[in-house]
């Protein structure tokens, strides 16, 4: 089949995708496309390989901050309520005992803190990954049900200022890739 | 790919160990893996195993049982329980212990073994985890059942109502509320969490349309993305760092429901560290109880090995022996107090109408487990299956002794009473066991049971092995 022929049908592409066996080839092919001036792109793989993102230029990771903050807030709202409940809404004296008795809310407290930093690592790591995403532009390659069963994937995204099909088809076919293709937006 | 022509794992001839120096078999790589995890799930259902229906017929005859119980006592009132004044708490919070103590190794397998970098964990962390889930479910049950008006437990929560009542904060009762819905939750966020790329492997494999979309609704789209499994990693690192000290302060709270009373026997300073190590003990008996079943059923000897089964042995051994440290700690302070009560307790407890439990306690908890120190032992399946029995059975004796010989006998003679389990209490605890092997029936059905990315990773190491350390460099 043709390159050029496909390419003049599709309305529209959402990259060039790079299959590879092992996640080695993977790397040393996502090195060449940062040395080569590519910036937008991605590697898919089915576990998580050791320096893949940042190879492509990924800097910051954000969720433990976000975990931290929600544990804060976590522990905040613990022992706010429980001193609010029993100092301001529902004060209860029991034999002359202080209302304020804070070690007795430590255990809540860190309870809280734990279940609100947890649900803050889940949701802000899907949240930051756009997920849930039922659809994405790289499921319209046939080969990619193997990305989460034993084949490794580079795609160069087209919003790329240095993509241009050809080259960048012929680029990833220099880089050993075991089958190059072109994805449907 | 992985079409149901070639998932016929349960036609393979049966799949030899690779001993006890491997934790996986020989000849894997990525996607035999993942065919061998998955292709369970896929087989079709009529070639399960002829064991897998008749344990899930036996487990859902028993959550009928339950069912009933559970009709009895709402319909008659907790007076169809034994429990009374002087021993108010009995069954409920025996077997409330109990369950929560096994979902404990749960957490510890995929929590803490993932901190220390322990590779063996991959194989049984999925299955740990829910485990836990389930035993944190029947657990929850108990207490709610012995409310009294278990429709009312909303009231436990605080929450704004009318009559502006806020529940008491200072009592380790409502600790225990926050305690273990905190648990709850947490456990089902780190399970569901590690599930996720799995699910999209499940979606991927899938041999019917009907079942992709099942899972690929499950898997939320997750299409492995490198700068997903960045803030994936990190998530799920944290995750383990929060869950890890969460179950030592769940069941450090569950211990302050004794130890921060004044009962001679439960107001001692030891609790939460000898709980908390009776709770990883008797986990990782109950993870040993099913996944000796579980390997042979499925043909899965190469990925559940000798190794995981021996090192869960040493594990059960080494908290075996703090148990049976907290236990000779409870008899020195006893005696060391100098307290006539306390001293009467620990006598009682042992030559008392309750004490046979004490000396089966004692045989099923630290006499025979000490045979694990012998290698030949731990390397026979069915003796470390038969031991993992025992020592079930012998920490659900442990909270029998703690709740009831405490509270039968204490200061006052006149107030003392015994304690007689009734057919519903038996109905209730045996429901939940059916409860709890059904819901484990139904996961090996339905979800990858093994963690299938984290063992391609392992698959990955044991051909690189120099990138990573094992545990002989160390």
């Amino acid at each position: 089949m043709s390159q050029e022929l496909v390419l003049s049908e599709l309305p529209a592409i959402h990259g060039a995708m790079a299959e590879f066996d092992t996640p080695e080839e993977l790397l040393a092919a996502c090195e060449r496309a940062r040395a080569a001036g590519y910036r937008r792109m991605d590697a898919y793989a089915p576990m998580p390989v050791a320096g893949l993102a940042e190879t492509i230029g990924y800097k910051r990771n954000k969720v433990a901050f976000c975990v931290l903050i929600g544990g804060i807030c976590g522990a905040m709202f613990g022992f706010g309520l429980l001193e609010w409940m029993t100092v301001v809404a529902y004060p209860h004296n029991v034999g002359g005992r202080p209302l304020n008795s804070w070690p007795a809310y430590i255990p809540i407290t860190f309870e809280t803190m734990i279940l609100f930093a947890s649900l803050t690592a889940l949701f802000s790591m899907l949240a930051m990954n756009g997920l849930p995403k039922p659809y994405h532009p790289v499921f319209n390659v046939p080969a990619f049900d193997r990305a989460s069963i034993d084949k490794f994937f580079l795609c160069i995204e087209s919003s790329d200022p240095n993509f241009r099909i050809e080259d960048t088809l012929q680029f990833l076919r220099d880089t050993g890739a075991r089958e190059v293709t072109v994805v449907p937006a | 790919m992985a079409t149901p022509e070639n998932l016929k794992v349960s036609e393979l001839p049966e799949i030899p160990d690779p001993g006890a120096d491997e934790i996986l078999g020989p000849g894997h790589n990525y996607a035999t893996v993942t065919e061998r995890i998955g292709g369970i799930v896929y087989t079709p259902w009529k070639r399960w195993p002829g064991k897998w229906w008749i344990g899930a017929i036996i487990s859902f005859i028993f959550v009928n049982l339950l069912m009933t119980a559970m009709y009895v006592l709402f319909f008659r009132g907790i007076g169809t329980w034994g429990v009374n004044i002087p021993i108010g708490w009995g069954f409920a919070i025996i077997n409330f212990v109990w369950w929560i103590g096994i979902g404990h190794a749960g957490t510890l397998i995929s929590a803490i073994l993932f901190l220390l970098r322990q590779d063996w964990r991959t194989s049984i962390n999925r299955f740990s985890e829910a485990m836990t889930l389930f035993a944190v479910a029947c657990a929850g049950m108990f207490p709610i059942l012995h409310l009294g008006r278990p429709w009312l437990a909303y009231w436990l929560f605080p929450y704004p109502n009318s009559m502006w009542l806020w529940p008491q904060p200072r009592s380790p009762l409502e600790w225990d509320v926050f305690a273990v819905s905190t648990y709850g939750t947490v456990s089902l966020v780190f399970w569901y969490c590690g599930l996720i790329p799995d699910l999209a492997s499940m979606r991927d494999m899938a041999p019917h349309p009907w079942q992709q979309r099942i899972y690929g609704i499950l898997s939320l789209g997750w299409r492995g993305s490198a700068i997903h499994w960045h803030r994936y990693q990190k998530a799920y690192l944290l995750l383990a760092g929060l869950s890890t000290p969460l179950v030592l302060s769940v069941h450090t709270i569950v211990s302050f429901d004794f130890a921060i009373s004044i009962i001679p026997g439960w107001h001692t300073t030891i609790f939460p560290p000898y709980f908390v190590a009776g709770a990883i003990y008797s986990g990782f008996a109950m993870v040993l109880t099913l996944i000796i079943p579980l390997r042979s059923w499925y043909n899965m000897r190469d990925l559940i090995t000798l190794r995981h089964i021996d090192a869960a042995a040493k594990f059960m051994l080494g908290t075996g022996l703090i148990v049976a440290y907290g236990y000779s700690m409870e008899a020195f302070m006893s005696w060391y107090s100098g307290d006539p009560y306390e001293k009467f307790m620990y006598w009682n407890r042992i030559t008392g109408p309750y004490g046979f439990t004490y000396v089966l306690l004692i045989l099923c908890n630290i006499a025979l487990p000490q045979s694990l120190w012998s290698r030949r032992v731990r390397h026979n399946i069915g003796l470390v299956w038969v031991l993992s029995l025992i020592v079930n059975v012998g920490m659900w004796l442990e909270r029998f002794v703690i709740v009831v010989t405490s509270l039968h006998r204490d200061f006052l003679p006149s107030s003392w009473g015994i304690y007689i389990p009734t057919k519903w209490d038996w109905a209730t605890y045996t429901g939940t066991l059916g409860f709890f092997m059904l819901l484990i029936f139904l996961f090996v059905r339905l979800l990858p049971s093994i963690s299938i990315f984290e063992v391609r990773e392992v698959v990955h190491h044991i051909a690189h092995p120099r990138e990573v350390y094992t545990e002989k460099q160390l």
